[in-house]
């Protein structure tokens, strides 16, 4: 890996968020909206990233921090009519809290545990949003009253109905993840991660607090999935339980491997990929999962590095 | 209903379930064992048997028993060779790295469950058990076919119990298992092993599936279940000990058939799965299993 202040990288990305800007104004209204979804989803797959790609923690259980950033906001708009903004604040905090709780014991274990473990909790957070039907209605889930879809903030009027409105909140969250990710793994703290998944013990040996890095890495990455599902439930006012079904884990890591594990960039343009893949696949078939599954098994035996981290390979180097 | 007769009912439902999620998760403790791999696919190769099976009775226009009798010698063999070839063709090129032989069996999962829905569709297919008859307790009559299901994996699991104890081929997977580097080193074939115990692990789910599909019906979503129970048989078993793993089936079959006739299921579900998840993170080695080498 070259030096960190390439401005290339930096420019790139840069890019990639002005041409994203840019989409918006050439998209016809279904692909506007597709686009908005993708890039919610893609701030969850960059989360993921930010655990599987550069610690190398394989989880399968990130539905459930999306799914709690999910209905922490739904719920306490529905339920307690908060604001917008209090609601997504609420989300982000209750992300991070559980991301840290949950990262505090699941990272006792390693390897093959680390996974069986992190889909045992998240099928217990998804067995109990249908046990507590009550609140959260379960698989037939709620739809937010029109009143928590608009807010203001200093003086101006935000109303959430407006797909305008929905893509530019979107991309300027998308923007904040990326620059994030992008800082992070340029730091001190991204660095001894990609040292834990290259050789943990030769990291711990060094002197570094292993366990405190990866609880860091698994806390940033659960905080960005919450905030990605808050997104999807105050922007698309639906909270169900099929958010927290094994599926939307297995999603996450579909869209990093796509893309390319371990690239800040590979998250988004494979959740892109994907998504369109599966869309034009369920023109033609009700099993268009059968698309991810034969993905899958391409990626993991030809393209173990995915799209973006083969084009680092061979001609790219300086892709962080 | 009184309690008593309640609670014997709870505890005969529960001894179906435990009997039958004792050989599906013996098939996942015995790749795990062996192979030192995690199988996600393994719930599928379940429902790919349960599925042959209402498939193959369909073809045959005689007493249900000859269907049933045809299900459960060609479905298992069927999904065997599925298995094998998958192992062959994916698995053994991954070099059985941990990691991306589960990535690797996501992607089986999803190809098998979907192309099923493809070939069968969406509807949940019931299939008539080979013979009727009730055994009348004093309280009320319960299905016999569900008591032969019990005793048929009880011999099935002595079977095995003999197979891996007592003959070659036992030692064989056994010292496999134990060391897969040295006995390739005293002539062992640890590639051929694999190959067989992956494809063994999944006849053992398509059996146990073709034993209970008579009991529940058969559909494309219907591995998701078995293969969490199994993890958490093979988790609180001692990951990839057999007499754990069996204790465990029974321990977790019948108090999940009894907590669910009292309780909610979905608690029931709930609860087993958190202490699970909680076995792994404090006590790793599992209840029953030994500290690794």
């Amino acid at each position: 890996m070259k030096s960190s202040a390439n401005p290339k990288a930096f420019w790139l990305h840069v890019g990639v968020v002005v041409l994203l800007f840019l989409l918006q104004f050439v998209l016809p209204e279904y692909h506007h909206l597709t686009a908005t979804r993708i890039m919610v989803l893609a701030i969850f797959a960059m989360g993921y990233n930010v655990l599987f790609g550069y610690t190398g923690l394989l989880s399968l259980g990130h539905a459930m921090f999306f799914a709690t950033g999910l209905y922490t906001a739904g719920l306490t708009a529905y339920h307690l009519e908060w604001g917008v903004i209090s609601s997504f604040i609420a989300a982000v905090s209750v992300g991070a809290a559980v991301s840290m709780i949950i990262g505090a014991v699941a990272l006792r274990t390693s390897g093959v545990a680390f996974m069986i473990v992190t889909m045992m909790f998240a099928q217990v957070a998804y067995l109990s949003t249908l046990y507590f039907t009550t609140y959260t209605r379960g698989d037939e889930g709620l739809v937010l009253p029109e009143s928590a879809r608009s807010f203001s903030v200093i003086g101006f009027d935000v109303n959430l109905v407006d797909p305008v409105v929905r893509y530019s909140i979107t991309l300027g969250f998308l923007a904040l993840t990326l620059f994030i990710i992008y800082r992070l793994v340029q730091s001190p703290t991204g660095r001894a991660l990609v040292a834990i998944r290259e050789n943990e013990s030769r990291t711990r040996m060094l002197g570094y607090n292993t366990f405190a890095i990866k609880l860091k890495a698994l806390t940033i990455s659960g905080t960005l999935s919450a905030m990605s599902g808050a997104l999807y439930a105050l922007l698309f006012a639906y909270v169900g339980s099929s958010f927290a079904t094994i599926q939307y884990s297995i999603d996450a890591l579909l869209f990093t491997l796509l893309g390319g594990a371990g690239t800040v960039l590979g998250p988004l343009l494979g959740s892109f990929m994907m998504f369109y893949l599966i869309d034009i696949a369920s023109d033609y078939t009700t099993a268009y999962l059968l698309v991810a599954g034969i993905v899958l098994i391409i990626l993991v035996m030809y393209f173990p590095k995915g799209l973006l981290g083969t084009l680092r390979e061979k001609y790219f180097p300086w892709i962080p | 209903m009184d309690f008593g007769p309640f609670l014997l009912l709870a505890s005969l439902e529960g001894l179906v379930q435990a009997a039958v999620l004792s050989l599906t998760a013996l098939g996942l403790c015995l790749v795990f064992g062996v192979m030192r791999i995690v199988n996600v696919a393994h719930g599928e190769f379940y429902m790919l048997g349960a599925v042959l099976a209402w498939w193959l009775t369909s073809l045959v226009d005689m007493h249900p028993a000859v269907g049933f009798g045809l299900a459960i010698l060609v479905g298992p063999l069927c999904v065997g060779t599925l298995a094998f070839a998958s192992e062959r063709l994916i698995l053994k090129p991954l070099n059985y790295n941990p990691e991306a032989t589960i990535v690797a069996t996501i992607g089986i999962l999803y190809i098998i469950q979907q192309s099923v829905l493809i070939g069968f569709g969406p509807d949940a297919r019931p299939v008539d058990a080979p013979f009727y008859f009730r055994i009348d307790f004093p309280w009320f009559g319960y299905s016999g076919y569900k008591l032969i299901v019990v005793l048929v994996a009880i011999v099935i699991l002595l079977g095995t119990w003999y197979v891996l104890s007592r003959t070659r081929i036992g030692l064989i997977m056994r010292a496999t298992q134990f060391d897969g580097e040295m006995a390739q080193v005293f002539g062992i074939p640890v590639n051929r092993v694999y190959a067989a115990v992956f494809a063994a692990g999944a006849m053992f789910a398509a059996v146990a599936a073709v034993l209970i599909v008579p009991i529940r019906q058969a559909h494309y979503l219907m591995g998701l279940d078995p293969l969490l129970l199994s993890f958490i048989v093979v988790i609180i078993g001692g990951l990839g000990s057999i007499r754990g793993t069996i204790v465990a089936a029974i321990l977790i079959g019948m108090s999940d058939g009894i907590i669910s006739m009292f309780f909610s299921p979905t608690l029931a579900k709930m609860v087993s799965t958190l202490l699970v998840a909680l076995v792994l993170v404090f006590k790793p080695e599992g209840l029953f299993g030994h500290k690794e080498r």
